[in-house]
Order: structure tokens, then sequence, then C-alpha cells
């Protein structure tokens, strides 16, 4: 847009725009693009014109058409998928079921997951693709609770920062395990430190927690080669694509994938794949398909070609299926489409989709709500400016609200909470280790100053000391060495690390049991697997399925924010003051100036500071000095038989010479009352005491004093603001109001004293 | 999964060097009873990739990362690809050479074979 002189004029001659346009232009969600529909860009995100008709046709137990291709002219995708993928034993079965029928099943709680699985393993990509185009979101929701391969829900995290800083990844893959991730993935900006970053997030997991397994995700090659020596647990970094042409382009086939996912498996290594609808796009080779369709390839590519699990949900073309219509709820049904085929499912919400906080929560909503195997395929764990994949749809910016949101829905979506002075000893401990270790094995010296910056930091840009070429020279080190993670656990118990060495043994030894190489794979804390096979999800209607026992309840609910009545009282305690005191019983005054400011029981006795934070005695000095001003006598009353303001203020007016009578509560809310007002009803109301200010005390006092008069008040704007007031002071209101309760008691109104 | 007494006694030898990456092998009949299990659980194809793996158990880690790159688009001849599936039949890892017959048979129709 070009300069604007003048707010909304245009220099096309057009009128100018409204100011409520122009306000709602410059919202957040604008800044994303949205795109027009465009099949033949693969802008599209359900059903493209393009897309196939389902059809299979099996010639002497080989399939010689998939969806409407003969098999002369299979691409890469198609011979794969049709050799390899489907089951032709129920194939017959599942394409003559009605596309409704089959929506219908993985919806319905009373037909069993494994009766999906199976029927569904032998259908096509775009029959596939139009069953689950009929959900809409809600049953998308349910069939996802229904359909996920574990019955734990969990979570994965992102451990990077912008200079592979060794100790700071062991600080935050520490942090991370403490607040309950089960995976945390690295990756690089500098692809030569793969290895200490591998070395360092693996250390910082085993102290966070046992079992926690991490990855490293770098090209196919170099992950393989990372995995093979141990030096991580798992692998994600293998991309399938639903197009021949941009699966060359990745520099891959569905047979290196192959044998690379049985690579995996033969050195005992857990792996999945990636995939998401959008990517082809995105890279200009769409074919004119849509971006369902042509995910639902990849993914039944990647049970065909035995990997146990993919990640899926956009990744990183999450914000261009974000663009089009419907393309969001695509997201998901990728998702549920992974579990359809019986594989685990990391579920996206990985990569940014939007510039507005409120479009992105509501992109993982449903998801957080259903649960699934890892509900995200990468919380950035770190702050955005750290995350070397890109900023995340969740990062440590969000850390307490995703807690606070597993508390609010009562929804175990894989994060726990975690205390000060646990992180702080985890920190600690994560970057003591890695010094040691790279120290022991002579990798690289991590000065005192760097380590202590690492422990405490919220991110990179608060470690200055980091050197650079420490990871850089360390990484040569463990490439040229031939290191391994036996020479990483034996530096670990020669330094003192013995839980550590133990932790990161046990997960080599979980190799030889190969039980994770399973479907759906993660550690609990005492290295039990929970998987597909161990802990499959049993939903099948309300009463069934997950529910978290009592300890991991406890872990959800009680997050750190949380306060008891016990704690505002102790926390009123501390703004005690001996300056108001009793001085005998209150009686009528005959003074025509003569105001009466009542108080609530607790002023005085349990309550001292009002929710602005002012003391209640400071309040009292103002109203009084306000009614001076205008030439009448302020007299403090407390009225002990309730805790109702209007009543107390129509006490306290009762009393006073004038029939004019202040109320003030002892959480600031304060009103004017005439002794011949209804108890409901008075002069102005101060409503929003965590708003109000000692001016404005003083002007309420001086006012009381002008109706005392029978002169004309000042007018008073009760100070609003755009803050969510009540979400902040609620639960204070709701403590206070206790303890007024609690200080209420049937004696008479007593005269009180400021000295 | 064994107990911590076990993992007590394999940090004795990490610590006299006895213990090396190889102990934490995972054996071709530990992945073929995984593959049975995942054959239990209705997945054929991961007892599948199962057993594939089980063939590789005892490739070393340099040839299995050489097989991976000949696998990938336009790296080997029909040739090359037919030696690598006769190596790997002779060592006996029957699946893995089919599945690299296949893709030279795809690849030549598909084009991704190195042009000589």
């Amino acid at each position: 847009m070009s300069s604007e002189a003048v707010p909304g004029t245009r220099d096309d001659g057009e009128p100018p725009r409204l100011g409520r346009f122009r306000f709602m232009d410059a919202q957040r969600v604008n800044l994303d693009g949205f795109a027009v529909e465009d099949a033949g860009l693969g802008l599209v995100a359900f059903e493209s014109p393009a897309d196939p008709e389902p059809s299979l046709v099996v010639k002497d137990g080989r399939v010689v058409e998939l969806d409407g291709r003969p098999h002369a002219d299979f691409d890469i995708i198609d011979e794969f998928v049709a050799r390899h993928g489907l089951d032709l034993v129920v194939a017959e079965e599942a394409m003559g079921t009605p596309d409704l029928a089959l929506a219908r099943m993985l919806v319905d709680p009373a037909v069993p997951r494994a009766d999906v699985v199976r029927l569904v393993a032998g259908t096509t990509p775009a029959k596939l693709a139009r069953v689950l185009a009929l959900l809409r979101p809600a049953e998308l929701t349910i069939a996802m609770t229904k359909m996920r391969a574990r019955r734990t829900p969990s979570n994965q995290a992102h451990v990077t920062n912008r200079s592979d800083d060794p100790l700071l990844l062991a600080a935050d893959a520490a942090t991370a395990a403490a607040f309950g991730f089960r995976e945390v993935e690295t990756t690089v900006p500098v692809l030569g430190d793969a290895p200490s970053n591998a070395v360092a997030v693996s250390v910082g997991a085993a102290v966070g927690s046992p079992g926690v397994l991490v990855q490293c995700s770098v090209e196919e090659a170099t992950e393989l080669a990372l995995g093979m020596r141990g030096l991580v647990s798992y692998a994600e970094t293998v991309s399938l694509y639903g197009t021949e042409q941009i699966f060359v382009d990745g520099d891959d086939t569905p047979w290196s994938k192959a044998f690379l996912t049985s690579a995996y498996a033969s050195r005992g290594v857990k792996m999945r794949v990636t995939s998401g609808g959008g990517a082809e796009a995105l890279m200009g080779g769409a074919d004119g398909r849509s971006m369902f369709y042509l995910e639902a390839r990849c993914v039944a590519l990647a049970r065909a070609i035995g990997a146990q699990g993919v990640q899926n949900g956009g990744i990183d073309s999450a914000a261009v299926a974000g663009a089009v219509p419907r393309g969001v709820r695509s997201l998901m049904a990728e998702n549920l489409m992974v579990m359809a085929r019986g594989l685990e499912a990391c579920t996206g919400n990985d990569a940014l989709m939007s510039e507005s906080d409120v479009r992105r929560t509501a992109r993982t909503m449903p998801i957080f709500l259903a649960g699934s195997d890892y509900i995200c395929s990468g919380f950035g764990s770190i702050q955005r400016y750290d995350n070397m994949f890109g900023p995340s749809q969740w990062n440590a910016e969000d850390i307490d609200d995703f807690l606070v949101m597993q508390r609010d829905w009562g929804v175990d979506a894989g994060l726990r909470t975690a205390r000060h002075d646990d992180v702080a000893r985890l920190r600690q401990r994560a970057v003591e280790a890695v010094q040691a270790v790279y120290r022991y094995l002579g990798l690289a010296d991590l000065d005192d100053t760097w380590a202590e910056q690492a422990i405490d930091a919220a991110g990179s840009k608060d470690v200055p000391a980091a050197d650079l070429m420490a990871p850089l020279t360390a990484s040569r080190m463990i490439r040229e060495s031939g290191l391994t993670m036996v020479d990483v656990i034996g530096a670990l118990d020669a330094c003192g690390f013995a839980e550590e060495a133990h932790r990161l043994l046990r997960m080599l030894r979980a190799r030889v049991a190969g039980d994770y190489l399973q479907t759906a794979a993660i550690f609990d804390e005492s290295f039990a697997v929970l998987s597909l096979v161990t802990d499959p999800n049993d939903y099948a209607g309300p009463g069934t399925g997950y529910v978290p026992g009592p300890q991991r309840q406890a872990e959800l609910d009680a997050v750190r924010q949380q306060r008891s009545v016990g704690d505002l009282r102790a926390e009123q305690a501390l703004g005690a003051s001996d300056r108001l005191r009793v001085r005998r019983p209150a009686v009528p005054g005959a003074d025509p100036k003569d105001v009466v400011i009542g108080v609530s029981p607790a002023v005085g006795r349990a309550i001292w500071t009002t929710l602005s934070g002012l003391a209640v005695v400071d309040a009292l000095d103002e109203l009084l000095a306000g009614l001076e001003e205008e030439g009448c006598v302020g007299r403090i009353v407390r009225v002990n038989d309730t805790v109702d303001l209007g009543l107390v203020g129509l006490t306290a007016a009762r009393l006073a010479g004038s029939g004019i009578g202040i109320g003030l509560q002892g959480k600031g809310t304060a009103l004017i009352h005439r002794r011949d007002l209804p108890p409901l009803a008075n002069l102005e109301l101060y409503s929003v005491a965590p708003s109000v200010t000692r001016a404005l005390y003083r002007l309420l006092g001086a006012n009381a004093a002008r109706h005392a008069k029978g002169a004309t008040p000042e007018p008073v704007r009760n100070p609003y603001s755009d803050e969510a007031i009540e979400a902040r002071y609620h639960t204070k209101v709701v403590a206070l109001v206790a303890i007024e309760r609690e200080c209420g008691n049937p004696t008479p109104p007593e005269e009180l004293v400021l000295v | 999964m064994s107990g911590s007494d076990d993992v007590d006694g394999m940090l004795a030898g990490v610590r006299d060097g006895t213990v090396t990456m190889a102990d934490f092998r995972i054996t071709p009949d530990t992945l073929r009873h995984q593959a049975d299990v995942a054959r239990a659980h209705e997945n054929p194809q991961l007892a599948e990739n199962f057993e594939r793996a089980a063939e590789l158990v005892d490739v070393p880690d340099d040839d299995v990362l050489a097989l991976y790159e000949l696998l990938r688009p336009r790296r080997a001849t029909a040739a090359e690809l037919e030696q690598a599936a006769a190596g790997l039949e002779t060592r006996g890892a029957i699946r893995n050479a089919a599945l690299v017959r296949e893709a030279a048979a795809v690849y030549a129709r598909r084009g991704l074979l190195r042009a000589s």
C-alpha cells in the first residue's frame, strides 16, 4: 500500500476505506496469506478435479490398476503401494464398502479400532481420501480419540539454539524432559555441528528424565550414521512425497526409503517418516492434485515401506494448507489417516502456520482435545528465535498457556508442570555433565562463565560467553575418533554422573530388545515401553480409553501459578499495619458535616491490601483527605455483620450526621450511599477495584462531601481498560470474600481510628 | 527387559573397556520375533521391514550406507544394482536382494537408473 497522507485515502480514486476496516486490516491474522483455491497449482485441500476416482483391479494376486491408473502407467509411488502396501485379502470388501459407511465406522465407538484398521488396509489412497473428507471437525476429533495407536498421549519437543551451544542444549533438553516431553528433536544451523548437538541433547535429556528419546534431524545418511553410533535413539527425517517428481527431487525413491527404514531397524533404532499436505504444491509439483489426495499416497506408502509411524499434518508446509479453504481441517484429517492405517501419528502442530495466536491455537485445539501419539511433532521448547527449524506452532513462550489449557480441559496433552527449583537443579546438572564429558573426552573445555550463563539463560542471547567454534571442533573430533555413545557413557560414569550413565546405557540396551521398534513406542520413566503392543488404545466411548492416573492428574492440575485462600491470607498478612485501631462502639453522628466511611469486616483484621496493590490504610487516608478538602469530617466505622458493600455503605450512611456514607471493602471496591436509599441503590460506585488509584479515592471522598453539602459532585468515569480484569482478579476476589466472611460476626459496628 | 543389575554389570564393562557398541546390536532372531509381534498386530508391512532388517544386522555400517546410496535416484546402473543384489543374496539377505532387483526393474521403466 502506498503512503497515506490522510487516514483511509486511496491513490486509486476509490472512496476511502472505513476506519473499521483499517482497524481490522491491522490485526495480526492479516499478516497470514490466504489463497484463492487453484486446483492447477495444487492449492486445494480436499478434492481437485484431477484427483482420480478410487479403483483397484487385482488379477492373479497382482494389482493391475490403482486409482484409475493401469499398471503400465504406474509411477514409483503407485508401484510400491501396489506391490507392498495393500491387504488384497480385504481389498474387495474395503473398496466395496460405501465411503459413508467407512466414515461412520471411524467415528462409531461401537466399532473397534482394530476392525477399522483391518478394513482400511485394503483401501487405496484415493478411496481413503474420499472417506476421510466426509468427516466434519467434531467427528475427526472423536475418530482421533478412538483411532490413535497408543493409549497414553505424548508430546515431542524441539531443542535447538542459534549457536549450537552444547551447554545450553543440555540445559534446555533437561528442561524439556522436566516439562514432560518424551521425545526431543534437535537440529543444526551448521551441519558440521550435528554430532556435538546429538551428544549434548542426549546427555541433557538423560539428566532431565529417564527414557527420553532423542533425535538429530539432518540429511538422511548422516542421521543414520549418528544412529549407528548410538548418539541418537530415534530418527524422523525420512521424507516422503506424493508425486514421483518431488520424491525424486528429494533424492530418494520408495525403495531407497524402504531400505533406509530397514537399516534403522537393523540397528535397533526407532524411526518414523515425514510427509504432509501442501509440500508438493510448495515445491511447484502437485500435478493439479489436492493436498489431501497426495498425502493419502504418502501415508499409503509409509505403510507399504514398513515404517511404524508418520509425522504429518503439514509440517513445513502447514501454512500452505492453512492458506486454502478447509486446509486446517485437512491437516487433522491427514493425521487421522495415519492412525487409520494403523501407524504411529506424530500430529504436526510443528512449524508455525499463522501470525495469529487465535488462529494457531484453533488449529491445534481439536488434536489437543482428542489426544494423539504426539500432539506436536515439534513443540518448540526453546524460544522462537532459537528454533533452528523455524518458529513452532507452540514455543517456550507458550508452555504456561499449554499447561493451563491442559488444566482447563482436563486433558493430558503430554506436558506436566515443573517447579522452578527442580528445573534449576536439572539445568545445573545437565550443564555440568556436558562440561565434564567434553573435558573428559578432550572435545572442548567449556568454561564456567559460559556454564553459569547457560544455566540461567532463557535463550542463546543470554549466553554471550558461548564459543561458536567449540561445537564445530567437538563434532570433528567425534566424527574422526569414531566416538560412540558407549564412550559418552564411560565419561559420565568416570565424572560422577552415574545416574545419567545408567539411563543412557538402558537406552542402548533397549535396542537389543527391540520392543521400542513397535508402533508408537515411547518409554515411561521406568523404561517400560508404551506402544500399540503394550499400551493399545482401547477407547470405545464415554468411560473408556485413557484416563490420567492420580499422580499424572496432579502434574496436570497443579500449575505453579495456582493459589489457595491460605496463600492469599499469608500474602495479605505481609501488608499488615498497626495504624488502624478500634476506638469504641459506633454511635450515630449529628453534625451535618459528619460523613461515615464504612469498612468491611476484614479491614484492620485480615485484609490490608486492595486489588490495585494499594494499602487499605492509604485508601482511607485519601478518602479522609477528600472529605476534608470539601469541608467535611470523616469517621471510619467497621461494619461487622455483613460483607455486602451496599449494606456496609448504607449502615455507614445511617450512622452519619450528614446521611451520606462511603462503603469500602478490603479489596478496594467503594461506593457512596445515602441513608434513605434501598441497600442496592447507591449514588456512585467504583466497581473496578484493581484500577482505583489514590487520586480516585480522594475524588470519591470529595464527591461524598459534595453530596453531604448538597453540592454537585464531579463526574467520575470508571477506569476501564482492555485488560482481562476478571481473569486477573476473580480468583483473588473469591478468596478475599471468603476471608471477609470468616471475619464477619454479629457484633454492632465499631468506630476505628487511623493513627 | 533386563533389570538394573544387568545394567550395572554392563557399566562395569564400559569402565574396563570390554563393552562396545557391538554389544548393543539387535539380533536377527529378535527382529524376527518383533516381526511376529507386528504380524500379530495386523501390520504385515512392518513385519516385512523387520524381516529385511534381520538380514541387515550383520552387514557392516559402511556397506549399509553404501547400499542406501546406491538405491537413491540415478546413482546406479542396472548392472550395479544387480551386482548389489547378488552380493546381498550371497550374504543370505534374500529379501533385500529382492527389493534391490525390484527397484532396478522399476527404475529402468521410470528412468531412474544412472545413464552408465
